[in-house]
């Protein structure tokens, strides 16, 4: 199959000498799925596709980018199994969507367009944005989405989003936020949805250049990606610079030293790594240092942290299963262990995927945790 | 001179005023297997008259129906979606249509974000014997949607006419 000689080549697919780390770090293998990113990695150089897009386990992989991080000859595997969900939904094969596809309905319809989408309401009164112009663009996400979606979770993914409207006011900025903004596409491109993804990357680059901004803020880490990387070749004119939330806090010439805290009890805060953030995109430190910058805060890291963090086991909508559920409990366990008694994070989905893990009626009370975004917990802290 | 003669003819049979060709909905509707779709039924035996531009898909019990479902058919064209179940107390599976006012709350509010209009969307009780009230609903409904004429979700050329709008 010459698309899959092509998807080899792409992802450094052919250097593959077949150690099985990969299988080996991988989450889902390591808890008794039927999975190996090895046996896809041999089945492309192989050119047999029944074993992969037939097999059905394609959309199991969580996409956290962690066998990449181990690969000794640098195996593109992410990339790879983007490319091949690709391939496999151009031949029909879909991932079975969890919550009855109802996002990824949305997703196409939001690609589709032709309504108003209901987008600023969440703002309130206090928040000061612009809807066309302006330096600073904020790229919302799809959160009021996510908390009307998930009213069982008792989720307020909003209250990250604010925060982060309510700093950049405190820093004197008036953000942009457009009421024509449509989500990212991140999860259809990952499901293989490339056309329909590609449509929200045009519109939203175009949305983005005509504001004239100069800096792109978003909370959420898939978006970042998406912006980062996905949406590279649609790029038109003058890109702004593209930045988390974290990472515009404690840059010197943004946030950094201008903002001011209160001070604040003694409080033992761990930090998730959302895999979007840190091993996608190489962001760390940003999180952790708006964190440690609170008075009375201290930071303690989860057993696996940083570039071996686990992942919350959710990120595309397309492999919710009981294996999934298992790597929550068990990281929601490494979280409950550090003692701490806020589990922050950087991405609207993690809050998402552990509070549903937490709603386990044999768990619940062992595994509880309060989840922050970080954003809520800088913007609290203010003076 | 032929020509010129034809010409008439044709001005003296065309009507005066030739009535706008009236547009009709796509409506999906789904019913419960013991209430909703023997109301139905009901209303088809009893040769009740009403509008038939909609289709209609059985589910076992309205609790089923999520809000995935009711997006699926406006992402496929659907101008209206109809929930419809069994009244409160009579449920087949006891409390399967208090799951279905939940289920409906979330998609409603979807929906509402989404931009369409809350009048697209409706959830009503029919019982097995409520065949007139079948037909009234349907009635009622299918006027409501036509009058909001046909989905913003559903024009060719809508991505290219909001992306210039926007810009």
């Amino acid at each position: 199959m010459p698309e899959l000689a092509e998807a080899a080549r792409r992802t450094n697919a052919w250097a593959c000498y077949d150690c099985g780390k990969c299988t080996a770090s991988c989450p889902i293998a390591r808890i008794g799925g039927n999975y190996s990113p090895r046996r896809h990695v041999l089945a492309t150089n192989l050119g047999h596709r029944e074993d992969i897009i037939e097999n059905g386990t394609l959309s199991s992989c969580l996409t956290c980018k962690l066998c990449d991080q181990r690969c000794p000859a640098q195996v593109g595997y992410t990339q790879l199994v983007q490319q091949l969900r690709e391939l496999s939904h151009r031949e029909g094969v879909e991932p079975e969507c969890p919550h009855g596809g109802a996002l990824q309905s949305l997703m196409r319809m939001m690609a589709k367009g032709g309504t108003q989408q209901d987008r600023m309401n969440w703002l309130g009164k206090d928040l000061e944005t612009d809807a066309a112009k302006g330096e600073v663009f904020y790229f919302t996400g799809c959160t009021m989405y996510y908390d009307t979606f998930f009213p069982e979770f008792q989720l307020n993914t909003l209250n990250g989003t604010r925060a982060a409207v309510r700093l950049l006011n405190r820093l004197g900025v008036k953000p942009v936020v457009s009421p024509t903004e449509r989500c990212c596409g991140h999860d259809l491109l990952w499901n293989g949805d490339r056309k329909n993804f590609e449509l929200l990357a045009k519109h939203n680059v175009q949305m983005v250049v005509d504001s004239g901004a100069e800096v792109l803020v978003t909370s959420c880490a898939e978006c970042l990606r998406t912006w980062k990387i996905d949406y590279e070749p649609f790029y038109t004119g003058k890109m702004p610079r593209m930045m988390h939330i974290t990472e515009y806090l404690t840059d010197p010439n943004y946030g950094g030293p201008n903002l001011k805290y209160k001070a604040g009890e003694q409080r033992r805060i761990t930090f998730q790594d959302p895999c979007r953030l840190g091993r996608h995109l190489g962001i760390y430190d940003p999180p952790r240092k708006a964190l440690t910058a609170l008075p009375g805060v201290e930071l303690t890291e989860m057993r696996r942290s940083g570039s071996g963090a686990m992942c919350c086991a959710g990120g595309t909508w397309s492999n919710c299963d009981r294996f999934a559920k298992q790597i929550q409990v068990q990281r929601l366990r490494e979280a409950r262990e550090t003692g701490a008694e806020v589990l922050a994070t950087a991405c609207p989905k993690c809050q998402v995927h552990f509070r549903c893990a937490m709603k386990d009626p044999n768990l619940g009370g062992e595994i509880e945790i309060e989840m922050r975004d970080v954003a809520e917990l800088v913007a609290d802290a203010l003076e | 001179m032929t020509d010129g003669k034809k010409k008439r003819t044709h001005v003296i049979r065309k009507p005066p005023k030739a009535p706008p060709p009236k547009w009709n909905p796509r409506i999906v509707v789904f019913a419960c297997n013991w209430c909703s779709y023997a109301g139905a039924d009901t209303a088809g035996v009893s040769r009740i008259q009403h509008q038939p531009h909609f289709r209609m898909i059985r589910v076992m019990c309205s609790g089923r129906i999520q809000p995935g479902f009711v997006l699926r058919a406006f992402e496929r064209g659907a101008d209206g979606v109809l929930v419809s179940g069994c009244h409160f107390g009579d449920c087949h599976y006891v409390n399967g249509n208090e799951r279905a006012v939940e289920q409906f709350e979330k998609t409603m509010n979807i929906v509402k974000l989404l931009g369409l209009e809350e009048g697209r969307l409706r959830l009503e009780w029919i019982s097995a014997a409520e065949g007139a009230r079948f037909a009234q609903v349907i009635n009622e409904f299918t006027d409501q949607v036509r009058d909001l004429g046909p989905s913003p979700l559903n024009g060719q050329n809508h991505t290219e006419k909001t992306q210039t709008e926007s810009t």
